[in-house]
């Protein structure tokens, strides 16, 4: 903040003036400043009424939303907080028991379904992200592209599953699969846009430096496009987790989705409730994740 | 010194747009010595950005020849550095790793990494921001990222140094200041300069001479004054000398009555 103030503290004295950048260090006393305000709210209450404007709210929203449960738990049969609470607290005890390939505790489900998430995914990047690059960089490659990105992208993940079964002749790759296809957009496109919004002036520096093309893509382009690469990233951990569940419904095999489908089977609806809130959890925190990854790498032009 | 190190004979540049063909510069001559500081200055559409373009090389002339130290002029190059009007710093480089970038470009070839720093250094004393260089372009102001930028250039050791408008986007008293560190640093490295401006004041004050553009389209030189001041010149001084304020005054009637502003024509 200090820093920005010495455009109007550098003096000017003429020729062999040197850096003024001393003055910057001197300690500005902002603390000073603070304190000499008339300060009739002391800074606690401050403090205090700006973080129940962030606490209150949201938890009374989370009132409603289980008084509103509750109310339809009694109407239409279905289990309550109340009850779901004491099933998953018992659930929970014990997350990591294993009982034969068909009935595992709720954390291997877990576990299983964020590993095939992070293959999809991981594939998708590894092709995703380059081919971004490649048609942001290339026109003739994006045009060449865009009808079948255009094409394949608005269709619905699960219908991408047949094609992979018949493939790989077996569910676990076949699940992998449609969570490549399903995740791998958001970062091609994402990645491509970032590349064609590279200022011009950026380039133009490379040009004049007439850097060869390793350089611009190391020292320009990539940390140009890694926020809005970030941001596909984002988008693409969200699809993968949305599809992971109906995916496992359809394959089978230790996981959430498996998992869900088992209850139902068994007509455990707690459980069921108890795992639609585990996979909000856990995309959630994926997402908060991501977030703070992006936050790292932000830049200010 | 070079009578002719840089040499513009009949240079033109056409731009194909959607409504046809755009003739921006036209039969422009101009030859600039070694060492000399020359200013372009004209009315906004004047052509005399993408004058500066053409010689940088990142924009290609339609026609006529351009030579720089006796080499034509085809694309851009280091010999030739940019100081870009909005800074152009890459933000998330510190102000050395954005110098360092340069330097290690023109001279790793020759220089192990202790000269490489060494010239980084150099660059950023040169301008006055020795104790910034490990800030980030975000972290300070606007004079001093333009400083950066500066320094960026010459640490390239150019063979002409193009000033874009350096100065266009800072306040006035920010504006003065830098125009007179820009004066030390040309006395200090007698590197040959072409600056382009729209402020008469700055290219009195730090020219040997003027170029004067016509209003565009087809925009040519229309008249080149030689600002006959000796150096070190020092801004308040020169406020009361005659030379510059007819310098001053022949540059504002040339603009004013000569090339009145595009948009009074139009209306």
């Amino acid at each position: 903040m200090t820093v920005v103030k010495m455009k109007t503290t550098e003096p000017k004295k003429g020729d062999k003036e040197v850096a003024p950048a001393p003055k910057v260090t001197r300690p500005v006393p902002a603390a000073a400043v603070t304190a000499a305000l008339p300060a009739p709210v002391s800074h606690v209450t401050r403090l205090l009424a700006m973080g129940l404007g962030w606490i209150v709210p949201p938890a009374l929203g989370l009132l409603v939303f289980v008084l509103a449960w509750a109310q339809i738990s009694t109407l239409s049969g279905l289990p309550g907080p109340v009850s779901t609470w004491a099933s998953a607290t018992q659930l929970f005890a014990d997350p990591f028991y294993q009982k034969g390939p068909n009935d595992q505790g709720i954390g291997w489900n877990v576990l299983q379904s964020l590993a095939r998430v992070g293959m999809g995914f991981g594939l998708a990047a590894l092709v995703g992200i380059p081919f971004g690059f490649l048609i942001g960089r290339f026109t003739f490659l994006s045009r060449m592209s865009s009808p079948i990105i255009s094409l394949l992208r608005p269709v619905s993940p699960l219908a991408w599953l047949p094609i992979g079964l018949f493939v790989f002749k077996e569910a676990q790759p076949a699940a992998i699969w449609v969570i490549f296809i399903s995740s791998i957009w958001p970062m091609i496109i994402n990645t491509a846009v970032g590349v064609t919004r590279v200022p011009q002036d950026y380039l133009n520096v490379a040009r004049v430096l007439r850097l060869n093309e390793w350089k611009v893509f190391t020292k320009i382009l990539f940390p140009a496009v890694l926020p809005y690469m970030l941001t596909g990233v984002r988008l693409s951990i969200g699809v993968a987790w949305l599809v992971i569940v109906a995916a496992e419904m359809l394959t089978g095999g230790v996981g959430l989705g498996f998992w869900v489908w088992d209850e139902w089977n068994n007509l455990n609806v707690e459980h069921i409730i108890i795992a639609i809130f585990v996979v909000g959890i856990v995309g959630l925190l994926l997402e908060q994740m991501l977030v703070l990854v992006a936050k790292r790498f932000e830049y200010q032009g | 010194m070079e009578q002719r190190y840089v040499l513009l004979e009949n240079v033109q540049k056409v731009f194909d747009t959607r409504s046809g063909r755009f003739v921006a510069l036209r039969d422009v001559n101009l030859t600039i010595r070694q060492g000399e500081f020359v200013s372009i200055i004209g009315h906004s559409g004047c052509g005399k950005s993408t004058l500066l373009n053409l010689i940088s090389g990142l924009t290609d002339s339609s026609g006529g020849v351009l030579v720089c130290a006796g080499r034509e002029i085809s694309g851009p190059g280091p010999d030739r550095s940019v100081v870009f009007q909005n800074h152009s710093l890459l933000p998330w480089m510190t102000c050395f790793e954005n110098v360092y970038l340069a330097v290690e470009r023109v001279f790793s070839a020759k220089e192990g990494k202790a000269d490489l720093q060494r010239r980084t250094h150099e660059a950023l004393a040169l301008v006055g921001l020795e104790p910034a260089a490990h800030k980030y372009p975000h972290e300070i102001s606007g004079g001093m990222k333009q400083r950066v930028g500066i320094a960026r250039a010459l640490s390239m050791q150019p063979k002409v140094l193009l000033l874009d408008e350096p100065l266009g986007a800072l306040d006035a008293l920010t504006r003065a200041h830098l125009q007179d560190e820009i004066l030390r640093i040309v006395a200090a490295t007698g590197c040959t300069t072409i600056m382009v401006t729209h402020d008469v004041d700055e290219a009195v004050l730090l020219s040997d001479r003027i170029v004067m553009m016509t209003n565009g389209p087809a925009a040519t030189i229309g008249q080149i004054l030689d600002v006959e001041l000796p150096r070190p010149r020092v801004r308040l001084k020169l406020a009361d000398d005659p030379v510059y304020n007819r310098c001053r005054s022949e540059v504002l009637k040339f603009l004013y009555e000569r090339q009145n502003r595009p948009a009074e024509n139009a209306a």
